[in-house]
């Protein structure tokens, strides 16, 4: 009896030890990979020891190991975690601009509608386009800018509205409508989300006079002061209007004028920018700065001395909008997203984090602080200004010219 | 050359090196949005990233690209290099070019050369094409890491050991692998640090849904670098640092230990 | 090792290489030898003599040479420096110059622009103690220097990595046989570092000629390297024929300039070919 307890006792330490070395038998090839002093042992290129990998003397060691397994394990399990939702009506694909959504609304409109939303961003237009004209990811509503929207129409590649899906679309002013006919011409394809114009943002305290046009940046006593906007339209726009042509035009002779006025204002140029030029600005980096008016709001509260301003010579509108692509899987939820976008209290939410001027009228009845609901940069009374546009898409050959004037530009 | 030199030269890169860290772990503390104007001393952007789920996903796809793609690319790339030293002079050219055609393209071809193979044959985007990307560029570099060190092998050590009755096998893991090891371990130790930053190759190649650190920092260019961010970068940068500093000094307390026995 | 077995190794990374490698190349040459209707031709090629091309690969050749340049005097001197110390710390070294590299790039050149800015911190603190500014951000400059700062650590590494292998032996057979530090240095430590600078070279030159993010944020954009051409081809103007003609023309100058290196490192020992 006694031989058999004890026959009975070894052979349950012996499996317990073997299982005890179970895990470390079974991860001696994690533990190669993760004992980190070893590995860095290794690095020391002229001490090797093999011993110190294969033997495993030593409790810490031991411990260390256990412990990389765990954090291993626990990141690899992580993911799974999150499986679990049921999202009864399916889900829907959205590429939108980088920071251009407040979270919350994703997470409401999960909640709301049971629909799971896969969010992917994009930082321009031009880095959108490849990847949805390939069709490598299939979304199923995107946010475009107005000229790559009727790029989109005319490449067709957007699916109709239907209209009755979206009755908070109505939330929405009809003047947007009416601008969105520049590339949208029916109305059939686009509904607005944010709205703006590019104007001039200045600092009070650098500069000896209000700055009221663009040809103001070109004045040489602001040399190396002036930010420009690196983007091809963009600079481009500022050039034409500046010599009083239309920002659309494909006359080469005009072009190649604009093209010699960026030329001539490259040497008073500090840097040609992107988002940089907000704090570049609040940082009174430089006197004076191209921006987008969704910025001026955000530059203004961090930096009291700015003040935007939208030149004489006039500016460009632009829209952001939503859009539904023609191959969509999910039509029917991409209209229901973006009517819940429409929503008042959802386009409120989204203009308070994005600051971006929203086309939706009945949120801005909702805005509390009235500065900013009469606010002149953020919603300008645009029948004011007559010598405002919205950009056209110019066709790949007027692409292809505006490109190669650029480079010229840029490599001077 | 006098120690004192040489120690501020050392301390004089060093500075050079980590100004920037140190640049981002004091934005993370900014009150502010804005990198160029200090708004107070804050802890919000570390509460904030905790709950913020999608820079956490992003985190773990890319730790776990990082990984994989390093160990996976660390394997292929191992036995390569050993095949390449048993193959002839020609063939060993070709390889070698092959080789090097990942590090010669500027990274925007490889993008988008991988994203057009992807679509050529229909292969659905998501983690496993980035993954299959990374280990693409990343087996050069194990490579080019573990291919000195097999060829300043003794070979007799390896047909001594097979002479004393070892099986191929056997003589390779116990005479070869442990002597190439440092190659392979730098070698893993460089793909793991390129498919950590990479953000080209990833982003032709990538899915909906599936984002990297560095695809989610180059979407917010537009707009603007959420500070939360700068919090992960800080928070990333110290855990290594301590990681690396306890690994150094726990050695030495067992070390001590073992003595005092 | 050079039995049958070995050579079937080779197999899965050359099935690999296959498929992820050869093959995009292959659709690389066929849009940069044909243009948007798929006819062949070789004007993508050749655009490269276009005054703004050719001149955005002169600069972008200039830069990256003067920043290999910089970055091999200041990496050599550190690599002897941490060879030379004893093995408790230098490993720990090492790590300690990698592990910035596992910071995201856009945050670390960010940072910089940060501190650079005329504004920015280094500046304030100049003038704090009474000392002129740099007015170096948004200069050619500042695009070296920031390559610099990327690559150093690229630099660094093949350079240590050789300098430890060399036998103290062969140093102290130099000294008895009456040579001096500098003699030692020249005859015996540099010509055998040589593959350890020819390795870091060519991980720091071919990168730095095709970077374009340095020299959109610490540059200004105002100067277009070939980086910034490739790229805006392929994002901006959707035109792959002509990105990829460039990205051929650019191959071919790096391989060519590669072969040369070749030329130096006879045993092939620690570069790339």
């Amino acid at each position: 009896m006694r031989e058999r307890k004890q026959k009975l006792k070894n052979s349950f330490f012996k499996a317990f030890a073997l299982l005890r070395q179970a895990p470390f038998k079974f991860i001696w090839v994690i533990k190669i990979f993760l004992d980190i002093r070893n590995f860095y042992d290794i690095l020391d290129f002229d001490v090797f020891s093999s011993k110190s990998i294969f033997n495993s003397g030593g409790k810490e060691k031991e411990l260390k190991k256990m412990f990389l397994f765990g954090l291993l394990a626990t990141l690899l399990g992580l993911p799974l975690l999150g499986c679990g939702n049921a999202y009864e009506n399916g889900e829907v694909y959205v590429y939108n601009w980088g920071e251009y959504i407040d979270p919350d609304t994703i997470e409401m409109f999960e909640k709301d509608c049971k629909i799971k939303v896969i969010y992917d961003e994009f930082e321009t237009n031009e880095m959108m386009y490849p990847k949805v004209e390939a069709g490598a990811v299939n979304y199923d509503v995107v946010c475009p800018s107005d000229y790559m929207i009727k790029k989109m129409i005319d490449n067709d590649m957007l699916a109709e509205i239907n209209w009755e899906n979206i009755p908070n679309s109505k939330n929405i002013g009809a003047q947007y409508y009416e601008t969105s006919k520049e590339f949208d011409p029916e109305n059939k394809y686009s509904v607005p989300y944010c709205w703006g114009t590019v104007g001039i943002l200045y600092n009070k305290t650098m500069v000896d006079e209000p700055i009221t046009k663009w040809a103001q940046l070109w004045d040489p006593k602001y040399k190396n002061q002036i930010l420009m906007q690196n983007s091809v339209r963009d600079a481009f726009m500022v050039a034409l209007k500046l010599n009083g042509f239309s920002m659309n035009t494909t006359n080469i002779d005009e072009l190649q004028i604009a093209k010699q006025s960026l030329l001539e204002q490259k040497p008073l140029v500090q840097a040609y920018v992107v988002d940089q030029v907000r704090d570049k600005m609040i940082g009174n980096e430089a006197a004076i700065g191209v921006i987008y008016s969704g910025e001026a709001i955000y530059t203004q509260r961090e930096n009291e001395n700015l003040e935007y301003v939208i030149p004489e010579e006039g500016t460009n509108v632009w829209i952001d909008s939503w859009v539904i692509l023609k191959n969509a899987k999910n039509k029917e939820n991409a209209e229901k997203f973006i009517d819940y976008m429409c929503k008042p209290e959802i386009a409120l939410m989204n203009f308070d984090f994005i600051t971006y001027s929203t086309p939706n009228d009945a949120a801005r009845e909702l805005i509390e602080d009235e500065d900013i609901r009469n606010s002149e940069i953020a919603f300008p009374d645009l029948s004011e200004y007559d010598n405002l546009e919205t950009f056209k898409y110019l066709g790949e050959d007027g692409d292809e010219l505006y490109n190669s004037l650029w480079k010229e530009v840029k490599s001077e | 050359m006098s120690n004192v030199l040489k120690k501020i030269y050392i301390i004089l890169i060093f500075i050079f090196l980590y100004a920037p860290m140190a640049v981002l772990i004091v934005l993370s503390f900014n009150a502010s949005k804005s990198r160029s104007k200090w708004g107070g001393f804050t802890f919000k952007w570390y509460a904030k990233l905790l709950s913020d789920s999608s820079i956490m996903e992003a985190l773990i796809t890319t730790l776990m690209l990082a990984l994989l793609s390093s160990i996976i690319a660390t394997f292929i790339g191992t036995i390569a290099a050993i095949a390449i030293t048993g193959l002839k002079k020609s063939t060993r050219t070709l390889m070698m070019g092959i080789t090097n055609i990942p590090m010669l393209n500027a990274e925007i071809v490889t993008g988008i050369s991988l994203m057009l193979l992807f679509i050529f044959f229909k292969i659905k985007f998501g983690f496993t094409t980035i993954l299959l990307a990374h280990i693409t560029f990343n087996i050069p570099y194990v490579i080019l890491s573990v291919l000195p060190r097999i060829k300043q092998l003794n070979p007799s050590a390896y047909e001594a050991a097979m002479d004393l009755g070892a099986s191929p096998f056997k003589a390779f893991f116990k005479v070869v692998f442990p002597d190439i090891l440092p190659g392979v371990f730098s070698g893993m130790l460089m793909a793991f640090t390129m498919s950590i930053d990479d953000f080209i190759i990833t982003h032709f190649t990538k899915g909906a849904g599936v984002d990297t650190l560095s695809t989610k920092i180059y979407s917010q260019v537009r707009k603007g670098i959420d500070p939360k961010m700068y919090a992960l970068s800080s928070v990333i940068f110290i855990t290594v640092l301590i990681l690396l500093i306890l690994v150094n000094l726990l050695p030495n307390a067992g070390k001590k230990a073992k003595i005092k026995k | 090792m050079k039995n049958k077995f070995v050579k079937w190794l080779s197999l899965p990374y050359a099935l690999w290489s296959m498929a992820f490698v050869i093959i995009p190349l292959l659709m690389v040459f066929y849009f940069g030898l044909t243009d948007k209707s798929g006819k062949f031709t070789i004007s993508n090629i050749l655009s490269i003599s276009l005054p703004v091309h050719f001149k955005s690969l002169l600069i972008a050749l200039l830069l990256s040479l003067i920043s290999t340049i910089i970055c091999l005097l200041l990496s050599y001197p550190l690599a002897m420096i941490l060879s030379s110390m004893n093995s408790g710390n230098n490993r720990l070294m090492i790590l300690i110059f990698v592990l910035p590299m596992w910071m995201n790039f856009l945050l670390r050149t960010l940072a910089w622009q940060t501190l650079l800015e005329n504004e920015g911190v280094i500046n304030t603190i100049l003038r704090a103690i009474h000392l002129p500014g740099l007015k170096i951000i948004n200069t050619p400059y500042a695009i070296v220097f920031g390559m610099i700062y990327n690559f150093l650590p690229f630099m660094v590494l093949p350079i240590y990595n050789v300098l430890c292998k060399i036998d103290k032996n062969l140093l102290n057979a130099a000294r008895d046989l009456g040579a001096n530090e500098i003699q030692t240095f020249l005859k015996v430590t540099l010509p055998l570092s040589v593959p350890g600078i020819i390795s870091g070279i060519t991980m720091v030159f071919v990168p730095a000629l095709t970077t374009f993010v340095i020299s959109d944020l610490l540059g200004g954009s105002k100067i277009l390297l070939i980086g910034n051409v490739i790229e805006q081809e392929f994002t901006l103007n959707s035109n792959w024929n002509l990105g990829s003609g460039l990205s051929i023309v650019l191959m071919l100058f790096i391989v060519i300039s590669m072969i040369i290196t070749a030329v130096f490192d006879k045993d092939g020992e620690g570069s790339a070919l």
